[in-house]
């Protein structure tokens, strides 16, 4: 057991959904080809003026609020300066002392228990380009697509101790963001990014150690792992008898350690000042109160609704508001067919699984709610079996295609051919007497037995319902 | 047709009345261009091909019937507002083949007016100086003096006026550079209030300062130009939204009555030939029916401090872009870092290097609440001060500078000297007022031009036209022999 207490921050760096760049008005969008989603604006030529775009304030101050910030009234925007190939202003425009939102709070469950983690801050500001590096030509090339795509940046107070922690409350600020509206919050494509602060500490000390910062996390399973061995790498050093210095650190996907990218030393002077050209924004309450009340329905919010109207179970509520996908998914299924306990079931037990399996990817789904919801209503009506709902679906997954058009086509439709059920159950009873016997004898259990026996013979000839009937007949004659 | 001192609305005239074609105009002054600039230097590009193409598309809409108040006359644009496909150097080796692919908005605007584009005149680089001694292309000579500075920064936009190179011309002024140099070279020029004229386009030097204005033989003509340039712009976010007036409107209008301010600071310390000139123009107001105020202003003493610490911050700032990667002056290196180092060292001149030293050391930590929080707090306590004044007065009246145009090279081993030369003129951009200066004298020995500055409230650039206008009507400017 370890004599240390780790201690963490996080900042985190999110795109906003704007369709245009927090500056100019060229495409916000991910990808492109190379500066092809740039002007002179956001390729900061000489006499260009960034003029604010208002719907990225708009979203911040969305995120305040469902972070429970206090909104300032009076906002404004400095520069940043430093040199750097991907900043081709050779400054950023960002906020320091006067942000839009300050001193809020997000809930987190971590583990089945209840935690409260402050956010210090969010406030607005400009993303850089990016730098291609060619190692054999041995060039670097700037795209500056990226440039200018507004960000939030997230800075919570150092209320983390362990790895878990941080994952449930960056999945939960995740989660807020889809569901507000206001970023995509995919990390593969870095629209949403994490740095750690992380120290350590000999338990039961009062002060906190030398902090050390993690940068690079390109998804939750690199945050965890550049956690544990930061804090291990610390614990190593003071154990030895050696400082932690304080540095921006890392995280080496290969080697799973974190490695020193500069040190305080060389830590920039960015020389913040206000920037002269954005003026700074008032906010009235009218303003303030429109853009609360345009905020979507949130996580908990929708959990709460989906367990009071739709009698769902909150551990399966919990699992379809957990990803926002599944989630539109679902709405989209029971505006169709409207049953959400019978969509919510199969999409937890087959979708689902599915998507676990690797089978399907909820990403890159060819068919939609709608149709899956005809499927699930097709079950519930018994015009098709689970059997053949299962091949169904593997159908829609693989080529697309709606459930009536396949079943048709392949032949999957209950029947309902009463001369099949008779010969078929007639046949199953004859050949158990024993059972039947028991059944008489008021064991309820083996009528188990004769349903599962009849369903296999009958390949969906018939429904659930009418096999059922027509046994319960037979067994009480 | 004569050209010397002629006025836009007088070419205006003779072109509607087809006295003149408007490429025979550009001709005659491309002509004067190419006698006299060898001398004068005052451009850095003569726009020759554009110019020509320029006319003969004026000619069409004077054809057409369609003529504003621009279509058809050629003007010199200060080198530092950028203009698609025509060399933008800001007088700067680090941008000496910069072809901006885009215009400023207010040559948007001169646009839709048909102007006709001569050239780009020069400037101290990145409009860094009062004396077009720093521009790395042309170092304009005064036209009443070869041997003296012309003033700056818009020192080539001055000199091409007054030498007749150009009926008018745009500049840019920061904390004087179009003033003084109107001053020095004997012509007409007013800043607007901040925000009245987009800067978008208008390489920045101190974004918080920097206004675009022009420089023409007199007020009225400044008035026709302000009509064309002003007015809001989305791609300005300090660009005001206020109504812009028609500005000759208040011209000839008497100014019995009017109370003109004398903050008695401004007179302290400035050439005798300047103060008389000065005082002798007031008493000639006064004669007209204004009543002038004596009046002080304490702060002014903190002002070229304070001017100079919000300057050169955010010039450190703006002038960061020019690293040698994208464009522009590019030096040699292995490493980023030695790449930027070589382009910023050879690519900048002494003076643009200078001032970005001093915004950086400004700003720096440790150092910021000393130097540019003190600067800002000394920025509202002049705000005040003017506030102050006009309680009580309408317009002010300072002189320009504090001498006559200079000896070339007199200044140039004393930059704390030389920047106590703009102290007449850059409260008025800290304060974001509209100035103007105008000619009121010539000194006895040399012939010098000598300006007054008139100092408006915000947005009362008509104003500050007026009493201009008013002195102008009195005054018989002499032209200067080249």
């Amino acid at each position: 057991m370890s004599q240390y207490y780790p201690t963490m921050g996080l900042e985190i760096h999110a795109e906003l959904l704007t369709n245009s760049k927090v500056f100019c008005t060229c495409s916000a969008e991910f990808g492109g080809e190379p500066n092809s989603r740039c002007c002179p604006v956001c390729s900061g030529l000489p006499g260009t003026l960034p003029v604010l775009n208002q719907k990225a304030v708009e979203y911040i101050i969305k995120a305040g609020y469902v972070m429970n910030c206090d909104i300032s009234r009076f906002t404004k925007w400095d520069r940043k300066n430093y040199f750097y190939p991907d900043l081709p202003k050779a400054y950023q425009i960002s906020q320091m002392p006067r942000p839009v939102c300050l001193s809020g709070h997000v809930d987190v469950n971590v583990n089945g228990e209840d935690k409260v983690i402050r956010i210090n801050r969010i406030h607005l500001e400009e993303d850089a380009g990016k730098l291609v590096h060619d190692d054999v030509n041995r060039i670097s090339l700037a795209d500056y697509n990226r440039c200018g795509i507004p960000l939030i940046e997230i800075v919570t107070e150092p209320d983390f101790h362990s790895a878990d922690e941080v994952i449930a409350f960056f999945e939960k600020i995740k989660l807020l963001l889809q569901y507000a509206g206001i970023c995509d919050c995919k990390m593969e494509q870095g629209s949403i990014r994490c740095d750690v602060n992380i120290s350590i500490a000999p338990k039961g000390s009062n002060e906190l150690g030398t902090r050390t910062e993690l940068k690079n996390l390109n998804s939750l399973k690199a945050i965890a792992r550049a956690i544990e061995a930061e804090i291990e790498r610390q614990e190593e050093l003071l154990d030895n008898g050696e400082r932690v210095i304080q540095q921006t650190r890392r995280f080496n996907e290969q080697t799973g350690e974190t490695v020193a990218m500069r040190s305080k030393e060389d830590a920039h002077d960015y020389r913040y000042f206000p920037d002269p050209d954005i003026p700074p924004i008032l906010f009235t309450e009218e303003e303030l109160d429109a853009i609360r009340e345009s905020i979507p329905e949130l996580p908990e919010q929708r959990v709460r609704r989906y367990v009071e109207e739709f009698s769902i179970k909150k551990a399966d509520a919990d699992i379809i508001v957990g990803d926002k996908r599944i989630c539109d998914f679902f709405d989209a299924a029971i505006a169709e067919y409207n049953n959400p306990k019978a969509v919510a079931n199969y999409i937890i037990v087959e979708l689902m699984r599915r998507i676990n399996l690797g089978e399907a990817d909820m990403d890159a789904l060819k068919f939609g709610g709608k149709e899956f919801a005809q499927l699930v209503e097709f079950m519930q009506n018994d015009k098709v079996s689970q059997a053949n709902a299962k091949t169904i679906l593997r159908e829609m997954i693989e080529n697309g295609g709606d459930p009536k058009s396949i079943a048709d086509r392949d032949d999957l439709w209950i029947k309902e051919d009463s001369g099949a059920l008779a010969a078929v159950v007639d046949e199953i009873i004859a050949n158990n007497p024993k059972a039947v016997e028991q059944y008489k004898s008021g064991d309820q259990k083996v009528f188990g037995f004769f349903m599962g026996q009849a369903n296999k013979a009958l390949k969906g000839a018939a429904s659930p319902k009418a096999i059922q009937d027509y046994i319960r007949k037979k067994l009480s004659e | 047709m004569e050209l010397t001192r002629a006025k836009i609305r007088d070419l205006r005239k003779a072109l509607d009345a087809k006295e003149i074609g408007a490429a025979e105009l550009c001709k005659e002054y491309l002509k004067q261009i190419e006698e006299k600039d060898g001398r004068l230097l005052s451009y850095i590009t003569v726009t020759k091909e554009k110019a020509l193409s320029d006319a003969e598309n004026a000619q069409k809409i004077i054809d057409a019937g369609k003529a504003s108040a621009l279509t058809g006359i050629p003007l010199a644009v200060k080198d530092n507002i950028c203009i698609d496909g025509v060399r933008t150097t800001c007088a700067s080796r680090m941008l000496e083949n910069f072809i901006p692919p885009y215009n400023a908005t207010v040559i948007e605007k001169l646009n839709e007016q048909g102007y006709v584009l001569l050239g780009r005149a020069s400037m101290d680089e990145f409009a860094m100086g009062g004396s077009t001694q720093t521009s790395a292309f042309a170092k304009t000579k005064n036209p009443y003096d070869l041997e003296r500075v012309p003033g700056g920064s818009s020192g080539g936009s001055a000199a091409v006026v007054a030498a007749s190179l150009a009926p008018a011309a745009l500049g840019s002024d920061t904390g004087g550079s179009i003033r003084q140099p109107s001053s020095f070279c004997g012509v007409t020029g007013i800043k607007p209030t901040y925000g009245r004229v987009s800067r978008y386009g208008l390489v920045a030097f101190a974004s918080s300062l920097d206004q675009i204005g022009p420089i023409c033989n007199d007020a009225r003509d400044c008035a026709i130009m302000l009509n064309a340039i002003c007015g809001y712009d989305r791609h300005d976010a300090t660009s005001a939204k206020v109504d812009t007036p028609d500005f000759t409107e208040k011209l000839g209008q008497p100014i019995k009555g009017m109370k003109i301010a004398l903050p008695k600071e401004f007179y302290e310390g400035v050439d005798d030939n300047v103060r008389a000139c000065v005082t002798d123009a007031a008493k000639e107001l006064e004669k007209q029916g204004a009543v002038l105020v004596e009046c002080s202003m304490p702060g002014l003493k903190y002002a070229i401090p304070a001017y100079y610490l919000i300057a050169c911050a955010e010039a450190a700032s703006n002038l960061s872009r020019f690293d040698g990667i994208k464009y522009g002056f590019r030096g040699e290196g292995r490493t980023y870092e030695e790449l930027i180092r070589d382009s910023r060292s050879k690519g900048f001149g002494e003076e643009v290097k200078r001032r970005i030293l001093l915004g950086n050391y400004a700003l720096s930590s440790g150092y910021y609440d000393a130097y540019y929080k003190k600067a800002l707090a000394l920025k509202q306590e002049i705000i005040k001060e003017y506030n102050d004044i006009f309680e009580q007065a309408d317009v002010i009246l300072t002189p320009t500078a504090p001498t006559p145009a200079y000896k070339i090279g007199a200044q140039d081993n004393d930059p704390v000297k030389m920047y106590q030369a703009d102290i007449c003129t850059v409260t008025v951009n800290i304060a974001k007022l509209p100035g103007i200066s105008t000619t009121c004298g010539y000194t006895a020995d040399g012939g010098l031009p000598i300006g007054m500055s008139i100092i408006g409230k915000r947005f009362d650039e008509a104003t500050v036209l007026q009493v201009a206008d008013a002195f102008e009507q009195g005054f018989v400017p002499v032209s200067p022999k080249l």
